[in-house]
């Protein structure tokens, strides 16, 4: 059955819009960062959390640290410049989910089947979550950082990614799949943007610690607009920690899948080799964000680390290693 | 719990080297090219296991480790989380009005009836109340550390579940040609992978019959040649002496025995021949399974002929299902067999069959066979070996489906301990513990004052939220006095 050609060629026009209205959402951001009016950044002191001891006999558990909320510093009323760049986000990514959904039509089937499509809807998935997130709390300053990479992933997808519309093989005929590789992009989505928090605050960190030392700050510099270093450790592990129930049930999801296609559950596959390997990880990172002299930096690095293991699963795997899953084509 | 991290980071880490080097269990001929390729390293490699990561003793021994450091953290543990689930609420700090999340307001009641109020409200918002002298402590959440405990538990659930496929599971594959069968019996199998305590008397008794194998490719456009449909039509009955059914096995759609599981994992083309000897004598009749080398399904086999007279004879062969000239000979451009044809080499001497060497029915043992003769055949062609001594005729093609039979009695505890992993995971991460104290006093004009103060550790502020509307629930059971409302 060969593809619709009007609908996947009106896919790859919207395709091009939306990485346009992308791009151009991300300087807005920066302009915004740059020049849009914002508070002072609260000095460190000012955030340190008082500590309220509660109970007789308190175990670790009963010191309990009130956080600052997320929502409070650094970030005003949206500027125009702000709006501007918001309205960009919603309409890329209006655009970008029509390209999917047109593909999704052209070839009767779910659009994620091969790379360009995993990467296409990697992509939206990563500026779907930044948009929930927009709306949980204030996280303008992961805008550029974003979209940014939302046109680095697009970007990839229609150049060196790019297969023509067409159906599966057979192997990919199960709503297990479906439901595996969708919980899969969403997930990849959600720790696409929570490892950029992790990214930025470590950057954060380090920018602080040349102005404190009086060193240049390098290129460092570019995190010196974003809130104080905790909001963005806490949004890292808040967006971390949802997206990993996530991953697990994709792994899950994939298992089932697996066991269905080829009679076993889990067969070492160096995909599924790699993704326990990320899974593994990040349940390392949630650890660490609870174990005394491993929360903050080390936690973080452990997040970068998690996501390093995510993305070659992804392209590495993909491209470099012959597995069962190399057949859904480049 | 340290050391079960590190175990766990250490399985991870094992694993990577299952996921570069080719493994024995997943492409054995990658194996083999590897070995030709890194002649000095490679049995080093395969001195460590490295070849077969995932049955290597040392891998086993970090996941028996893990098991137990995991065993050894978490159930102590449950039985600590067993006492702290039936945590009362801590008693109030003395400063209510210090809490990030404060409240006071006035009300008509008496002291003790404002208690009682305050008290049944909080209970139906199903917070864990308790009275400490004035004040009212009140706490709920405590699902977050089950769920916590359950995830673990079920980590280790999951476990065992694992070793149980392993050690009494097995793994058997078998190919069958059109119009043939098999039974489940470890004979009937061309491999046969059993975890260490199966027992082969009790393998379940169903027998299969594949009437037909059905491929369909897409024809034309730029996914030519790309596969549509995979399909075993079969019968098959479930024990010796019950009645036949009929069904058809795809990719993703396994015939099922109870936990014993029949799956489709592989097929292709199986040219027809019939061979005569010297004095034009049949000496072979019949399919002869062919295993596909490229995309387009060309394929190679080999058909032994130790019947044939004075000489045996034995010719190897290359399968083209859809054959069109090039420089280097034929090549199939198409995995439908559109246009077959097969290139046959023919050998006289002797096979080698009763040489006591193990040989493999997809090569030909050369060393005492003399090349006779070469043709390309279309189907009903036949090539004549010289001096007219002995012919093959290429009279058709059939197709073969390999299948993998599995059984798994550990699969179903693996499947539950993972949803309530998932369960116990949600819980844990979700949940938050968050604590509220309510104290009500009298002023010195003798109204009562209650004031109350709320701790989360929510990330997300839902607590400040969550707080005001507690807040205002409490307020509607604890009215201020008639008196003093305004407007
Ligand atoms: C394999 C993956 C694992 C995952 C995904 C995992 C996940 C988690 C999560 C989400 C928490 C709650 C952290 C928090 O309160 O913020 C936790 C706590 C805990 N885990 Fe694991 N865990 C894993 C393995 C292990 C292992 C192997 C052990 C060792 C026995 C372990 C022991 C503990 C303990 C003792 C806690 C309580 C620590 C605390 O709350 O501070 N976990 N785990």
């Amino acid at each position: 059955m060969p593809a619709n050609d009007g609908l996947s060629t009106l896919s790859d026009y919207l395709f091009v819009a939306a990485v346009l209205s992308y791009a151009l959402a991300m300087l807005a951001y920066a302009a915004d960062a740059a020049w849009g009016r914002r508070v002072e950044t609260q000095s460190v002191a000012a955030v340190e959390p008082a500590r309220v001891l509660v109970g007789a006999g308190a175990s670790g558990s009963d010191l309990v640290t009130p956080q600052p909320p997320l929502t409070s510093t650094a970030e005003e009323a949206p500027s125009h410049v702000a709006n501007l760049a918001i309205a960009l986000t919603i309409i890329g990514w209006l655009v970008h989910a029509g390209a999917l959904a047109t593909r999704g039509f052209a070839e009767e089937r779910l659009p994620f089947g091969n790379m360009f499509e995993f990467a296409s809807a990697g992509a939206l998935a990563v500026s779907s979550a930044y948009l929930v997130l927009l709306t949980r709390q204030k996280a303008r300053w992961l805008g550029v950082a974003v979209m940014f990479t939302v046109v680095v992933m697009l970007g990839l997808a229609g150049t060196v990614l790019y297969t023509s519309a067409g159906p599966l093989v057979p192997a990919l005929h199960s709503y297990w799949l479906s439901i595996h590789v969708t919980a899969a992009i969403i997930s990849s989505g959600v720790l696409t943007v929570g490892s950029l928090a992790a990214v930025l605050y470590l950057v954060r960190l380090r920018y602080d610690a040349n102005v404190v030392a009086g060193r240049t700050p390098g290129l460092s510099r570019i995190a010196r607009l974003t809130p104080e270093p905790e909001v963005l450790d806490r949004t890292a592990y808040r967006v971390l920690a949802f997206a990993f129930p996530l991953w697990t049930f994709a792994v899950v999801a994939g298992a089932i899948w697996a066991e269905s296609a080829w009679g076993r559950y889990w067969g070492w596959d160096p995909k599924e080799t790699w993704a326990f390997i990320t899974w593994v990880i990040y349940a390392g990172y949630l650890h660490a964000r609870s174990t005394a002299g491993w929360r903050g930096k080390r936690a973080a690095w452990v997040a970068v680390i998690g996501y390093l293991a995510f993305l070659f699963n992804f392209f590495g795997v993909n491209i470099a290693i012959v597995g069962l899953h190399s057949y859904a084509g480049i | 719990m340290r050391t079960a991290l590190i175990l766990l980071f250490l399985l991870a880490l094992a694993s990577i080297p299952g996921s570069v080097i080719p493994q024995r269990n997943l492409n054995p001929l990658r194996v083999q090219r590897y070995f030709d390729a890194h002649k000095d390293l490679a049995p080093v490699l395969d001195r460590f296991s490295l070849f077969n990561v995932f049955s290597a003793p040392w891998f086993a021994a970090i996941y028996l480790l893990l098991f137990l450091s995991l065993a050894g953290c978490v159930i102590p543990r449950s039985w600590q989380h067993a006492k702290a689930m039936r945590a009362r609420p801590p008693a109030p700090p003395r400063r209510l009005d210090r809490l990030p999340q404060t409240a006071t307001w006035q009300t008509g009641l008496e002291r003790d009836a404002a208690y009682a109020e305050l008290r049944t409200a909080l209970r139906r918002k199903r917070f864990r109340v308790d009275v400490h002298g004035t004040a009212l402590a009140a706490e709920k959440g405590y699902l977050r550390e089950t769920g916590n405990l359950v995830f673990h538990l079920a980590l280790l659930l999951i476990l065992i579940g694992v070793a149980l496929g392993s050690l009494y599971g097995y793994k058997a594959t078998r190919l069958v040609i059109d119009g043939k069968g098999f039974a489940n019996t470890v004979g009937s199998y061309d491999s046969w992978k059993p975890g260490r305590y199966v027992k082969t008397s009790s393998l379940a008794p169903f027998t299969i019959q594949m009437d037909r194998f059905e491929a369909s490719y897409i024809d034309s456009g730029p996914k030519a040649g790309q596969a549509e449909t995979f399909v075993a039509h079969v019968r098959y009955r479930s024990q010796p002496g019950s009645s036949w059914h009929t069904d058809d096995i795809r990719v993703n759609h396994p015939l099922t025995f109870g936990t014993t599981k029949v799956y489709l994992v592989g097929h292709g083309y199986a040219p027809r021949f019939t061979v005569r000897d010297d004095d034009g004598q049949v000496v072979f009749q019949g399919p002869v399974p062919f295993l596909p080398t490229d995309g387009n399904f060309g394929s190679t086999g080999v058909i032994k002929v130790p019947d044939a007279r004075p000489k045996q004879l034995g010719f190897s062969g290359f399968f083209l299902p859809t054959a069109v000239p090039s420089a280097q000979g034929f090549v199939s451009i198409f995995p439908g067999a559109k246009n077959p044809a097969v290139v046959l080499l023919g050998y006289r001497g002797d096979l080698g069959l009763d040489s006591g060497r193990p040989q493999s029915v997809y090569a030909l043992d050369d060393r005492r066979l003399d090349k006779v003769a070469t043709a390309a055949l279309g189907v009903g062609d036949t090539m004549v070996m010289p001096g007219g001594k002995g012919s093959i005729t290429f009279t058709g093609i059939d197709q073969w489906a390999s299948f993998q039979v599995t059984y798994d009695p550990g699969k179903r505890l693996v499947l539950i301990a993972t949803v309530v992993m998932i369960v116990g995971l949600l819980l844990s991460l979700r949940v938050r513990r968050r604590r509220v104290w309510v104290r009500a006093d009298r002023d010195e004009a003798g109204r009562t004052v209650i004031e109350a103060g709320g701790l989360g550790r929510s990330d997300s502020g839902a607590f400040v939220d969550e707080f005001a509307d507690l807040i205002a629930q409490l307020k509607e059971v604890t009215p201020p006095p008639a008196a003093t409302t305004k407007e």
